[in-house]
């Protein structure tokens, strides 16, 4: 087995993918081979680092050097200079703030406060090469299981650690496990829920790239507890690279033993097989997946039975979500003491988020439970662009709620998230300041579950439909005394009369962004301004006479001609004309032109 | 698969393929390869410590380069920082030598004296 001296990590997740990292190396593997070291040197392609923003990255080691924004043009110097003379390229080097240079992985505050187990291996290892994941550990867990371990006593394991459903509903794994373990029956399923909908939000799809055999391992571990022999992956057929590594990985374990028949000697069986979803949000929901899999139509039904008891194909069923999966190994290694230790009282381990929005470190992070808000949005995230001020953090997206300025130190965990009126959800936290207007937020998110309501129920179906409709009208300039009053009422209705989750936590943005930011909501339907200055409806631009100096740029820029005055004397804007797109406010040199 | 043993055989061939992207207290064998290292003849002491240690399957030993040290006179000059003792620093390296530092220095825990600056400045003052 050939030996390197050197191994030039690039990411090959998503977010890089499509800012060329397949060409980045391309051009490493030409390079290398022109200088002379393709013999000393190894290429590999990993998944998400996590710090998308500073995407397309290249790690090199063995110094750990972290090269952010690095573009194929890049890659003949960093071979020239760093791989054959020694010398690290400083100006490609991920710089954290204006001074400081880091030339270490480790040194860089995205990654100290982190506490990576579901993310261990992504951007580690090469997903599409079993090899690798088989060195540091993997499949370990399960040959334990197999060898050691009665199904109870793996139950037993995962009920110990305390780990919780990370879809978003916190339920406790051990015990899901256990209904269904306990029920009598020759056939039952396991199957994945990697159908990530909520806008903002990509760490299943993260895993399913970088560490794709932690979830195959974790399933047939699941499938021994349970007495399961088969496992359906349900991924969204828009993550293509995560169902090309899943199906790479399924055919690797095939091919070593580690999926198929007799598994580690033992007289277990157990296969996985992936089934593509269209992208509907509801069919995150459990009972509309298992519809959707079997072939029907993606809606849900009531529940009891629970999937438990009478899931897929009428058998007993354990759904569970990618990031529970990919804790899983990392129980059965480390103990369930050692996953209980992380965390708080109720919540343990980690949680993976998404960061998205008004943040610097766009990204991916892993935290302990219990870590506040403040530490991930300022000290991980890097805070907010061009010096603005935080507004507010969304936690799980369209059913989750937002949380303002004031809660910005509560440990992150199940129940102190939903005390505060929002909810862990699956993990995305997208990030707003001053500029954001929260009704115009919650109108959004509003008009997403609008979008993906399956129908069938009609307070969702017709309800966030009117709840949406009051919202648009405010943020129009439309808004009536006693909108709120309505708002409040549907969404109390919706919450208690819908068939499933969806249904059920649509009205929490708006709800959410009532109790926190109502003076918006009162200013945008009784003074019709828009505090933020976001609804475009509400909003005028002015010239302030005073500082005009009468240049006419500002004229020239408009698209509609609405600006016309002297040159050398103060110009006007005239309201009837203009469209507020505010090209003239951009481009005035002298601020002469305000919003209102 | 059919057992523990089995999986544990399939890591190990592994381990050495990924154990250089783990920050190691291991051994750190450094080349100077700056213009006056590479003149010297660095890159074929390189290419020699690199073959030397991945034949004696070393894990825990990286090799990797650095910058000019400032005695050029002395290139090419291998450098290794082990967790447990001193620096060494050898000077004039040939590709040879470096057979026998990873052979001696590295494996056995016996620094090479003959090779090392101080021998060599002792053997320039003594003439």
């Amino acid at each position: 087995m050939d030996i390197f001296r050197s191994h030039v990590l690039v990411c090959g997740g998503t977010g890089c993918t499509s800012s060329e990292s397949p060409k980045i190396i391309e051009s490493f593997n030409e390079e290398l081979t022109k200088a002379g070291l393709e013999k000393e040197v190894k290429v590999v392609k990993t998944g998400c680092f996590g710090l998308c923003e500073a995407g397309p990255i290249v790690i090199v080691y063995p110094e750990g050097s972290f090269y952010s924004r690095v573009k194929p043009s890049d890659v003949p110097e960093i071979v020239n200079e760093h791989l054959l003379k020694g010398r690290l390229v400083s100006r490609l080097l991920y710089k954290a703030d204006a001074q400081g240079i880091e030339t270490s992985i480790e040194n860089i505050d995205f990654y100290k406060k982190q506490k990576r187990i579901a993310l261990k291996n992504c951007g580690v290892i090469d997903p599409e090469k079993i090899e690798e994941y088989i060195a540091l550990d993997g499949y370990k867990a399960l040959g334990l299981c197999l060898t050691e371990y009665k199904p109870q006593q793996v139950i037993d394991i995962i009920k110990e650690s305390g780990l919780r459903g990370r879809g978003g509903g916190g339920f406790p794994t051990g015990l899901k496990w256990q209904f269904c373990g306990d029920e009598a029956n020759e056939q039952k399923y396991v199957v994945c829920n990697a159908d990530e909908g909520d806008p903002g939000a990509f760490m299943d799809r993260s895993v399913l790239e970088g560490d794709p055999h932690a979830v195959l391992e974790a399933m047939a571990i699941a499938g021994y507890a349970i007495g399961a022999n088969m496992g359906y992956l349900y991924v969204r057929a828009e993550y293509p690279i995560a169902v090309k590594r899943m199906e790479i990985a399924i055919a690797q374990a095939h091919e070593l033993g580690l999926l198929g028949k007799g598994l580690f000697g033992s007289g277990f069986d157990f296969n996985v097989e992936i089934r593509l979803g269209a992208g509907a949000f509801v069919c995150g929901e459990e009972m509309a997946l298992i519809a959707s899999i079997e072939g029907r139509r993606g809606e849900p039904r009531s529940k009891p039975p629970f999937p438990a008891q009478k899931g897929l194909f009428g058998k007993p069923t354990i759904i569970n979500n990618v990031e529970t999966f990919a804790n899983i190994p990392q129980i059965i290694l480390n103990g369930p003491a050692w996953f209980a230790s992380m965390g708080t009282e109720k919540s343990k381990g980690t949680k993976v988020f998404a960061l998205g929005g008004k943040i610097n470190n766009t990204g991916l992070v892993e935290i302990p439970m219990g870590t506040t808000l403040r530490e991930i949005i300022f000290d991980i995230g890097g805070g907010i662009p061009e010096g603005k001020k935080f507004k507010a953090a969304q936690t799980g997206g369209p059913s989750g709620g937002c949380i303002p300025a004031s809660h910005l130190d509560t440990h992150i965990d199940y129940d102190s998230l939903t005390a505060i009126g929002s909810m862990m959800g699956s993990g995305g936290l997208i990030v707003m300041d001053e500029d954001n207007c929260m009704v115009d937020v919650a109108r959004y998110f509003l008009d997403f579950t609008v979008d993906e309501s399956c129908g069938q129920c009609s307070p969702c179906r017709i309800g966030t439909k009117r709840m949406l409709e009051i919202l648009e009208r405010i943020v129009s300039g439309q808004g009536e005394e006693g909108d709120i009053e309505k708002l409040e009422r549907l969404a109390v209705n919706i919450k208690g009369s819908s068939l499933c989750g969806l249904g059920k936590t649509a009205p929490n943005p708006v709800l959410s962004t009532l109790k926190y930011f109502r003076d918006e909501y009162e200013a945008h339907i009784r003074d019709k301004k828009c505090p933020a200055g976001h609804c475009k409806a509400l909003l005028s631009y002015m010239i302030d006479k005073k500082m005009c100096v009468g240049c006419g740029v500002c004229a020239k820029v408009c698209p509609t001609n609405a600006i016309s005055g002297k040159i050398k004397e103060p110009f006007e804007i005239d309201q009837s004309k203009c469209i507020k797109c505010g090209v003239c406010m951009s481009k005035c040199k002298f601020g002469a032109i305000e919003k209102k | 698969m059919k057992s523990l043993k089995e999986l544990e055989e399939i890591r190990n061939k592994a381990l050495c393929q990924i154990d250089l992207r783990k920050k190691g207290e291991g051994i750190r064998i450094v080349v100077g390869m700056a213009t006056c290292g590479i003149a010297a003849g660095a890159r074929p002491v390189l290419s020699a410590l690199v073959e030397e240690v991945s034949r004696r399957k070393l894990s825990n030993v990286t090799v990797s380069q650095t910058g000019c040290i400032g005695a050029c006179r002395l290139e090419p000059i291998v450098e290794v920082y082990s967790p447990s003792s001193e620096k060494v620093t050898y000077v004039k390296v040939s590709p040879q030598m470096a057979g026998r530092i990873v052979a001696e220095h590295i494996v056995n825990g016996n620094p090479v004296t003959e090779f090392t600056i101080g021998y060599h400045e002792q053997q320039q003052q003594g003439r």
